[in-house]
Parts: C-alpha cells; structure tokens; sequence
C-alpha cells in the first residue's frame, strides 16, 4: 500500500520498469520478473510453494516491510502453543483444515533475499532509493547504525527522559527517527542492527531503573524470536 | 451463446487481500455461486494477550495497511472504555479529524485505483495513465492530500504514533492546521473534478438491486453524520440504537448448514456495511457539497444497489473534507492547548467502534490490574459484508447468466470490489463452501 501512497512519483518508477504484474492494483500477469518484490511473512504450505516459484522466475528477489524482512508483528504468534492460537481465535472450529497455521517465517528463512526494505510500514523514499539503485544495477546502501543517532541529529529529547521504554538504541535506522519524533518511543519496526549493543541496552536500563523484562516486554513487539530478544 | 459456464477466478485482483469466485453452470441452469476466501488466519486475537494497554493499538494497527488509523482508534476506544479513561474536547475534536483523513484517502484509493478502471474498461490504473492523464493525476493529488493530512496529524501516513490512551503524544501547530485546511480547500475542488470524471462513465455502473440490511453508527444529540462517536443503527432497528458494548447483539456471528463460515446476520440473513450502509442510514446529515454529489447521480436514502457504495464514498469523501475545513476554523477559535496525557492501568473490559472506511469495526479486550491484555475480540466490516455478498452473488448471476462467461465473470468481481473489501483483515474467516 506504500507503493501506491508514493503518488506521482510512482508515475516516474513506471517509466524506468516494466510493472508485469501487482495483484493488489493490477488484473495483468506475467511469469518472469526482473525484479520481485514480495510482502507478507510466511505461514502455511501455500505461501511456501508460491515463494519457491517466484524465486525460481525472479533474478532479484526484495523483501518489502516488517512482515517479510523480519517476520514482524506476525511472529507474536510464535511465542504461544499454536493449537492454543487456534482455540483462541476460532473456538471449537479450530481443527478445520482451512485453519491451519504453522511457526511464522520470514522470507529469508524460506528462499534466499537478495535485498530488504525495512519497516512497517516502509519509508517510500528508501523504496524508490532500492528501485532506483537495482534498475541502474547498482547496489543500494541500508543504514547500519540505530535510530538513536538520527533521532540525536533532529534535536529530539531522548524518551528514556520520560519514562518511555524506546528501542533507539539497538533498531536499525534509515526511518529518520519518525516515531521518537512525534512522542512515540522506537518499538522496533525495522529490526535490530546488525550487531545491536546488548551490554549497552542493559545498562540503560539500570540507568533508569527498571528490569530487563521491562524492555524485553517492548522488543517482542516486532522482534519475537529473534535475537536477541531472547538472551 | 453458450450455456455452460465454468467461472474460477483465483484471487481478485484490486482488492486487499484473497478472495475467490466460483460460478459452475450447466444447460443455463446455475449448479454453484461461491464467494471463497482463502487468506491466511493471523491470529491477532490471540497474539495481543500479555501485552500492555499501551501497546494494543501498535499491534492491532497492524491487521490492515489501509485502514490502520481505524484500528488504532477502535482499539484506543476500547482501552479507555475498559479503564475509564477520559479524553478533552480537543483531542477528540483532532482524532475525528485524523480519522476522516484516512476515509478519505481510502475512498480516493478505491474510487481512482480499485474500483475506475472497470468503469473505463481497463485492466488496471496504469493504462489509464495513457488514456486520462489528468483524472489520474487529479486522482493522484486527492491520494497524495490525503495522505499528508494523516501524516501531519498521525505520525505517518499509515500506522499512527500519535495515538495513545488519553489523547495524543504530540498534535500539529496552529500554522500546519491552516495549512491544511488551505491544502482541503484545493482537494474540494480536485473532488468535484473527480466526479464529474466518475459521472460520465456512471452508465457503466450496473442497475443491480437487492433489498438488505444497512448497519452503520448514528449520533445524535448532537446528530451529525458519524465515523467516530454513537450507536448502532440499521434500516430495520425503526430508530431504535444498540448502545456499542451490546455489539455482539448485532453481529451474532454464525455458521450455516452445510457450510462452517462464520458470517454475520442481525435482522435479517445477511447485512451490509460501508459507506452505502452509512448513506442510507444518515444521508440527511451530510453537508451540502456532499449531498450535491448524491444528487448529480440520483442517490438517494435507501437504494439497495451495492454497486453505488462507489458513489456513496463520492460523497463521503465531500463530506470529511468540507467537514475538517469548518472543525480546524472552530479548533483553531478555541486555540490548541498543550496536553500531558497521564494513564493509570487498571483492571477491566471495554469495547471500541469506529466506522472503518469499508464499514462498522469492533475490537473488545479484557485487562488484569496491571494492564496487561487477558482476551481480545474484533469484528472487521469485510467480514460483516461477506454472507451480503454471498447473498447479492445468488440474485445477481441468475440476472445476468445470458450474457457470457465474460461479462458475468467481470460484473461479479466488480460486485466484489464495490463493497470495497478488505480480506487481510478478516480474522474469522472459516472455509466457505456454498453447494447448491
């Protein structure tokens, strides 16, 4: 849906690619894709198998938003007995083989991703920067530092300040610090940096006294069974 | 022509999320009409347990890309109905406004992307580029307008973090509010374009009608034509209003013989939501450009043709814009105050409702002393519309059999996309198999 809010500037992308296919604003199919950009995590056998033949037909495949890259909000899933999931939701019907759900994935943990656009949702601009970069066959660069320095660079109050429990400190950048922006602490839409400082983390925490429980509470948020939610 | 006709349309195109149609005939005589849908369960219900109240609304968001300030307000409703917890007249006054942004970015999205090609016999938005360049950046404008409103006031354009119990984390100045209200006098006009546009293919719109139920929210004392605050109401309630805690009273989620989909029925065997069902119950109350645009394609209370839920949205889209014109002018009279909202959890169960673009929405959700989610249940208006569907689908077809697989298979993807559905959403959709 970030795709169509990019409005005109979608109208530049379209003359720079041939878009074959996009079920969501398009009734046009194609078969082979340059480019595939997929959305969504995966949790059942069908989304596995399509996933497979899209791989198999596209020469780059990009993991497009929180659900994909990371599994995301979808993983919270993952933290219950899934049998238990099922009751919840559907009650006595949730045998019905319709219903069945398996371990929330994300796309890299089924096929090889060549490239991710982080968020959820996505920064249009860093879409279009991807796009750009790949059709000029170039290869784009994804910020590796976390939120705090560009939160830092606006000027903004840091939220710990306030009682806030914000993942800045170990969430990958390249949002420009938008929540922490407007009030709202950094709950992790876009990962955790590739080398995320835990021993850092901790000590904020004790800074401000409170428990690791606390901020473990806020990183299952977008990051259930990852690391290192989980240490 | 040919009497047999074997329709499967795997996935419909231009709408969120999955949903399929089947239509099986043989000898001109209608065996099967299916309206399925296959989209993944995702379990929200069950993943917001254990989290706190002041995590849900980040959560639940979540379940729709279009219609997530929606959510976040149905979800913020219910928190502070389950704790008590207040909200000043100027919050409220800017959440409506942040909620009408997105209604007006989603009917902008359906009537130019979703639902205008199939006017204009197009495959899709993208030949139109070719065909009418300026109705599609007008259309284009409106999007891109609305989308700024809901980013000024939200955060960001889809998934809100202003939005807490309470009230807000932080809200625009008074110079970003005028500017706004200058950019809504602009998209007025660019509004009025986009209808004359839509008009002169408004022969294309099939005269299809069914008799069925319309549920919606009313307001009154004072009435005004809602999305945030009220009761609910239908064409068959005789103006009686169901008060929003009692919401299951209206729902009464079901299963039928022979088939295991949960589908939701009050008066009647099926009902529908949206922006029709909000029309037919309200239209009195819309402003006047609004009603004009009713008025330019003879739609009055009560018409019980899906197909003009297109127009329906015309006309709504109007009504926010002329609507948030007038309420920044009154916010703005007032002066904005700065406000620290500070919330104590507690125990307890609340429900929230809100007119999403595409219909009536219900979250509820029970807490424990520290605030934590102990169970949760949401109603999304997609899934309130599917028996309507279903229902519209076994009238419909019969109708138009005579004019080939072609034409039938299009007119019913286009009855589909007209309620505007938002099948991602659907957290209780069973299998559905309709076998005549």
């Amino acid at each position: 849906m970030q795709i169509v809010n990019l409005e005109e500037e979608i109208l530049d992308l379209l003359g720079g690619a041939d878009v074959v296919e996009w079920r969501e604003a398009m009734s046009e199919q194609s078969h082979d894709y340059d480019i595939a950009i997929i959305e969504g995590s995966v949790t059942m056998a069908e989304d596995e198998e399509r996933l497979w033949m899209i791989r198999g037909r596209a020469k780059i495949l990009v993991a497009l938003g929180a659900c994909a890259t990371i599994g995301g909000i979808n993983k919270l899933k993952n933290n219950f007995n899934l049998d238990e999931v099922k009751k919840c939701v559907y009650g006595k019907n949730a045998s019905m083989p319709h219903l069945e759900t398996s371990l929330t994935r994300a796309i890299d943990e089924v096929v090889k991703v060549d490239y991710k656009i982080h968020g959820c949702p996505i920064e249009k601009k860093e879409f279009t920067y991807v796009i750009r970069c790949l059709l000029m066959g170039k290869k784009p660069e994804i910020p590796q530092w976390p939120v705090c320095v560009e939160c830092k660079a606006k000027g903004n109050p840091c939220l710990w300040d306030y009682e806030q429990v914000c993942l800045g400190p170990i969430i990958r950048a390249g949002c420009d610090a938008r929540c922490p922006s407007s009030g709202f602490r950094c709950f992790g839409c876009r990962g955790y940096v590739d080398a995320p400082n835990v021993t850092a983390a901790k000590d904020v925490i004790e800074k401000y006294g409170l428990k690791v429980e606390d901020l473990k509470s806020k990183m299952v948020l977008f990051g259930s069974k990852q690391r290192p939610t989980d240490e | 022509m040919s009497k047999n006709i074997n329709i499967n349309v795997h996935h419909v195109t231009r709408v969120e999320g999955h949903g399929n149609i089947v239509v099986n005939a043989k000898n001109g005589k209608i065996e099967k009409v299916q309206w399925q849908v296959p989209e993944a369960p995702r379990f929200f219900e069950a993943m917001v347990r254990g989290r706190s109240y002041e995590d849900i609304q980040l959560i639940v968001s979540r379940i729709c890309g279009i219609c997530s300030i929606t959510h976040s307000f149905a979800a913020t409703k219910a928190v502070e109905a389950a704790m008590g917890i207040t909200v000043s007249q100027q919050a409220d006054a800017i959440r409506r406004l942040l909620h009408y942004s997105e209604q007006l970015q989603s009917h902008v999205l359906h009537i130019g992307y979703l639902a205008a090609p199939d006017f204009f016999a197009a495959p899709s938005v993208v030949p139109l580029v070719a065909k009418a360049p300026d109705a599609v950046k007008t259309i284009i404008r409106a999007h891109r307008a609305a989308n700024a409103w809901s980013e000024l006031i939200g955060g960001r354009t889809t998934h809100p973090v202003t939005i807490k119990p309470g009230g807000f984390t932080k809200i625009p100045t008074e110079k970003e509010f005028r500017q706004l209200q200058e950019t809504l006098k602009e998209t007025l006009k660019d509004l009025g374009t986009i209808a004359g546009v839509v008009l002169s293919v408004a022969g294309n719109i099939p005269k299809f009608q069914r008799d069925t139920e319309y549920v919606s929210l009313k307001q009154t004392n004072p009435s005004a034509y809602t999305f945030y605050h009220g009761d609910i109401v239908s064409n068959d309630s005789k103006g009686k209003t169901t008060p929003v805690k009692d919401w299951h009273k209206v729902t009464n989620e079901y299963v039928v013989a022979q088939s295991t989909a949960k589908w939701a029925k009050w008066h009647r065997d099926a009902y529908a939501v949206g922006a029709l069902a909000r029309f037919n119950n309200n239209a009195e109350l819309l402003t006047d450009g609004a009603k004009r645009v009713a008025k330019m394609f003879s739609l009055e209370k009560l018409c019980c043709n899906p197909f003009m839920n297109t127009v329906a949205q015309l006309a709504e889209a109007v009504h926010v814009v002329e609507t948030s014109i007038q309420m920044i002018d009154e916010l703005l009279t007032k002066g904005l105050k700065t406000e620290n909202v500070k919330t104590t959890p507690k125990a307890g169960k609340g429900a929230g409702c809100v007119e999403a673009p595409r219909g009536i929405l219900f979250h509820e959700y029970e807490f424990d002393k520290k605030g934590n989610c102990v169970a949760a249940d949401i109603c999304i208006p997609t899934n309130q519309n599917h028996a309507n569907i279903q229902k519209d689908f076994e009238k419909f077809v019969p109708e138009i059999i005579d004019q080939g697989e072609d034409a039938v298979r299009l007119k019913m993807e286009m009855l589909v996309r007209s309620y505007d559905p938002c099948i991602s959403c659907s957290t209780h959709m069973l299998n559905v198999q309709f076998v005549k």
